[in-house]
């Protein structure tokens, strides 16, 4: 290539990108970065709060405020305990599925929206298998969205139950949490990277707050972009490296219904990236274990320790119900200061 | 026919070599005479257009358009698509087949020029390369041509068999006609619906890696380089990459008939530009790098690029108020074309109004061998663009001509506004203003 003509290129400007403004409804949590890290803070005081109180009080906070649970795929965890979550606070919910409606017969996003806010839904959570959905529901409808899962891109909601669950462990007691909060604590993120919301949200979330995130994985499964997503987070493709320097251990699913056609080899994979108790014991006898769900047992993780005593899969269900209280009375509610979390 | 003076304007004509102060003279349909301001010597009964402070040009040549028609009416009509040709200052465009049913016909390509279709420009269509553009069986490229085509291309299903894009080559040569390829490997691009990068891992979306359209054009470049006895001559649509670039850049060194064309978008814009699932960001080629971007700039600066064209493609409203993935692919580019090579290539990039115009006409006029076009030299066809050079203005896609409104320039500051679009001594644009 002709240099002088590098050169002069070095000088030119360009059109500037746009900065996001998108028009969020204050309410809306559809990325982790939505929320600032005394924001984080309060969701997970909130969630605390509205934990411990007495539920005939609780239910007055959403009294027969109306929730839409918008689920354009399967879920077990995610559903119930968002509903669980509204109704404990009072809400009344319903449930659109796509398998039982008129998202069946053709009726896109924008207008099963429509639809539902015509009905009197104040706030929806959105779970759907197309990245970035949630910005369309909130764009066309205006209503305070909660992201519960957006194709490959965000979980904010997992997100910031997985960092419950990690404070409970290693920073227990803690009231508030800040940008140092998780300083020296290395949480190493493993497996199907590239097709997981929830390692997305986690990346933005816990580096945030003073940890560094360690992603582990085959190429196919983990890309060297992830690196740059944001700081605090490196690739080590290593597993027992990994491990043993975190002090969690996050393990994912490989999600086949998301491969595309990427061919593995299943038997090569569990070799190299399943978490057994005998990998556990000798690089990271003190971390604790978590996983999104489902869980594959036998694949990404042995039964031994998925029932170990290092597991906190199921407090980390538990916790969903606490944030997810905390998350939709925000929806709904502005705080006493006239603003959100 | 009338006969139509414009007087007192600036002409720049880089095909003739002409840049000064002239009044042109349009009559039955083609340039009657030029000459200097006040001397034009058969006037006399002509209707006049007073260009004072403004350039003439030859009309602008859009060699990527689609329009839609048949069988896409919704989104666009040949009415409609080229009423925003004549608002951006295009005299001519060249329309995709990849319309319902393909354009693999000569009733099509004929059906698609007929007055009852109601263009405000020259409509040249260009022809499925392949019947059904599956790939498979070449379409009749002397029969297409003689019944208009000016190309033939299999654009948005690319043509992936060695065998099959040899043979195309070899026919469309002995036919005369160029090979336009939209080069994307379709293999390295499934569900994919941006560039493959940072931007696309962040957003969870797939991505098309840069190496789908480089290794397609480098493929295609060596079948010409075996071919070359055949004289085929290869033309990349919408290049978007550096590698892309840099292969063709290789084989024009090496003497092979090897052209290239850049979208607006793809010298304008990159991947950061999706922002957040913007469908009005979503096209395909996709908005790639900074440095794929900064490489289009690069090419055009210092003349690799043979032609800027938009690669207009409408689209519904509602087709676009979708999930970001399950949108369809394109943006509208005629009536912005003009305006962002002015207020970027030539004023923030300082290329020559000469060379910009010529990127715009001259040159996709010589690419498409369009006779008598992209050039006002007496005896050419009345094909006229005048534009006030200077003037800054907003792109509004609310009052865009075109069916369609999806556009990421909406709000851009343009330059350069059109005053008067003539096609073949005919005014099909005026503006208001």
């Amino acid at each position: 290539m002709n240099p002088t003509a590098t050169s002069v290129r070095r000088k030119l400007s360009t059109p500037p990108v746009p900065t996001s403004s998108f028009p969020y409804h204050p309410g809306s949590l559809l990325s982790v970065l939505d929320l600032s890290v005394e924001g984080v803070s309060r969701v997970l005081a909130r969630s605390t709060e509205l934990e411990l109180a007495d539920p005939l009080i609780r239910d007055r906070i959403l009294a027969k405020r109306r929730i839409a649970l918008l689920f354009y795929e399967s879920s077990t965890r995610t559903r119930t305990s968002f509903e669980l979550a509204a109704k404990s606070l009072g809400a009344d919910t319903t449930l659109v599925s796509s398998l039982s409606s008129s998202i069946e017969k053709g009726e896109s996003l924008k207008d099963t929206g429509l639809t539902l806010r015509a009905l009197g839904a104040e706030a929806i959570i959105l779970r759907h298998n197309s990245s970035g959905a949630a910005w369309l529901l909130e764009e066309s409808t205006r209503l305070p969205v909660i992201n519960a899962g957006d194709g490959m891109h965000e979980h904010p909601t997992q997100a910031l139950l997985d960092l419950r669950t990690i404070l409970a462990h290693l920073r227990p007691g803690i009231r508030e949490v800040g940008a140092e909060t998780l300083a020296g604590v290395t949480v190493a993120i493993v497996g199907d990277i590239l097709h997981s919301r929830v390692a997305r949200s986690n990346m933005l979330l816990l580096p945030g707050l003073g940890a560094q995130v360690v992603l582990c994985g085959p190429k196919e499964l983990l890309p060297e972009q992830a690196a740059k997503s944001s700081a605090g987070i490196a690739i080590e493709r290593d597993f027992d490296k990994a491990i043993g320097q975190s002090q969690a251990i996050m393990m994912l699913r490989i999600q086949a219904e998301r491969l595309s056609g990427l061919q593995l080899d299943l038997d090569q994979y569990k070799a190299a990236y399943q978490l057994t108790g005998q990998r556990l014991a000798a690089h990271a006898p003190a971390a604790i274990v978590m996983h999104p769900g489902p869980i594959i047992r036998g694949m990404e993780i042995t039964a031994g320790v998925a029932d170990g005593v290092q597991s906190t899969i199921l407090e980390q269900v538990t916790n969903g119900v606490a944030i997810r209280m905390a998350v939709v009375e925000r929806a709904l509610v502005a705080d006493e200061q006239g603003g959100r979390a | 026919m009338t006969i139509l003076a414009i007087l007192n304007g600036h002409l720049i004509d880089p095909a003739a070599g002409v840049d000064g102060p002239k009044d042109i003279l349009l009559k039955d349909g083609r340039v009657a005479e030029i000459a200097s301001p006040g001397k034009l010597k058969s006037a006399a009964d002509a209707q006049s257009l007073d260009a004072k402070g403004l350039t003439l040009a030859p009309g602008l040549i859009d060699i990527h358009v689609h329009l839609r028609e048949p069988g896409q009416g919704y989104k666009e009509t040949i009415a409609t698509g080229t009423a925003a040709a004549a608002a951006g200052g295009f005299t001519a465009v060249a329309a995709m087949p990849n319309t319902t049913p393909v354009n693999d016909s000569t009733e099509i390509t004929r059906w698609m020029q007929q007055p009852e279709r109601g263009a405000k420009v020259r409509v040249f269509p260009i022809a499925a390369a392949t019947r059904g553009s599956k790939g498979e069986v070449l379409s009749d490229y002397a029969a297409l041509k003689s019944a208009g085509a000016v190309a033939v291309t299999d654009d948005g299903r690319p043509i992936l068999k060695d065998n099959v894009m040899r043979e195309t080559l070899v026919a469309a040569a002995r036919a005369g006609l160029a090979v336009i390829q939209h080069a994307e490997d379709t293999r390295l691009t499934q569900g994919a619906s941006m560039n493959l990068g940072p931007v696309s891992f962040k957003l969870g979306l797939r991505g098309m890696p840069p190496e789908a359209e480089s290794a397609l054009v480098e493929r295609d470049i060596r079948l010409v380089t075996e071919l070359r006895d055949s004289h085929a001559h290869l033309h990349v649509a919408h290049t978007s990459t550096a590698a892309a670039l840099a292969a063709v850049r290789q084989a024009r060194r090496n003497g092979l008939r090897v052209t290239c064309e850049v979208a607006p978008h793809h010298f304008l814009l990159t991947e950061e530009h999706v922002g957040l699932y913007n469908t009005h960001a979503k096209m395909n080629p996709p908005l790639r790098s900074a440095e794929d971007r900064d490489a289009m700039i690069d090419a055009i600066l210092d003349g690799v690029v043979d032609a800027i064209a938009t690669d207009h493609a409408p689209h519904a409203t509602h087709e676009k108020e979708v999930e970001f993935e399950l949108a369809p692919n394109g943006i509208t580019g005629l009536e912005t074309a003009l305006g962002l090579c002015m207020r970027w290539l030539h004023k923030e990039w300082k290329l020559p109004l000469g060379r910009v115009l010529s990127l715009l006409s001259a040159q996709p006029a010589a690419l498409l061998n369009l006779k008598g076009r992209g050039t006002l030299a007496v005896g050419s066809y009345a094909d006229v663009v005048v534009f006030d050079p200077k003037a800054e203005w907003t792109y509004r896609a609310t009052e865009s001509l075109s069916k369609a409104k999806n556009t990421p320039f909406d709000g851009w500051t343009m330059q350069g506004k059109v005053r008067w679009t003539v096609s073949e001594g005919r005014v099909v644009y005026t503006n208001p203003a």
